[in-house]
């Protein structure tokens, strides 16, 4: 199925775009095993999301852990750790 | 009442005073204003700050922590307004209002409104110094720690 991906500060520079739309094989249900998938596509990708300890993720709006189920997901946001404020 | 507004436009301080006055029930309103550091690189010259956000995720992290502040404390009303985009040394990034019918609870929901922020909403900052380079600013575990000390109180 079709999922939006979003990708901001750090991760969007390295990945080379703002978002994309992907579609996922069945196999792929967690959050770290999308990351494991974009990185095994190209070596851009593989770079980018080298550094898994600053990756966070959010699963249709909604900040979640690396292990987290995208099942359903419509829309899937990877970003470093937010510094607002 | 609850004011969220993230936006490139500088920050209103007396338009958001006047709002957050308005609030049912103000006593007291506690408020905290975040600006870009003057201080400057190590090359001497004064850079730039630039915002990013993520566009209706930000807003609603932000609407979450403004009503978790306002059921623990009893508010009349939160405010927090977050400029996003390039901005210049000294001005305002943040501004955060509680409004509550005495300044305990004001001062105290003021604090978290700002800690969790800091860490519960997508926003990214990135420095470009006086030579242009630009720089992502690393997450910091104080604000982490910051955000923590109201979890087991």
């Amino acid at each position: 199925m079709a999922i939006d991906l979003l990708y901001f500060a750090w991760v969007r520079e390295r990945m080379g775009r703002a978002q994309e739309v992907v579609d996922l094989p069945a196999e792929v249900t967690t959050v770290a095993a999308l990351v494991d998938w974009l990185a095994a596509r190209d070596a851009g990708s593989a770079a980018a999301l080298e550094d898994r300890a600053r990756l966070r993720a959010a699963v249709d709006q909604s900040f979640v852990g690396m292990d987290a189920s995208i099942a359903g997901a419509r829309e899937i946001a990877l970003f470093p750790p937010v510094t607002g404020g | 009442m609850i004011r969220i507004h993230v936006s490139p436009e500088p920050i209103d301080i007396a338009a958001e005073m006047a709002l957050a006055e308005a609030a049912a029930g103000a006593g007291a309103v506690a408020t905290f204003t975040g600006l870009v550091r003057r201080d400057p690189d190590e090359a001497g010259a004064v850079g730039t700050l630039e915002l990013e956000h993520y566009p209706g995720a930000t807003e609603a992290a932000l609407r979450r922590v403004a009503e978790e502040a306002i059921a623990r404390w009893s508010l009349g009303g939160a405010t927090i307004v977050h400029r996003v985009g390039p901005m210049a040394p000294g001005e305002r990034i943040v501004f955060v209002a509680a409004a509550s019918a005495h300044r305990a609870a004001a001062l105290e929901a003021c604090a978290y409104l700002i800690d969790r922020l800091k860490t519960d909403a997508p926003f990214w900052k990135r420095e470009t110094r006086g030579d242009g380079e630009g720089q992502w600013v690393e997450a910091r575990d104080t604000d982490a720690a910051a955000a923590a000390r109201w979890e087991d109180r």
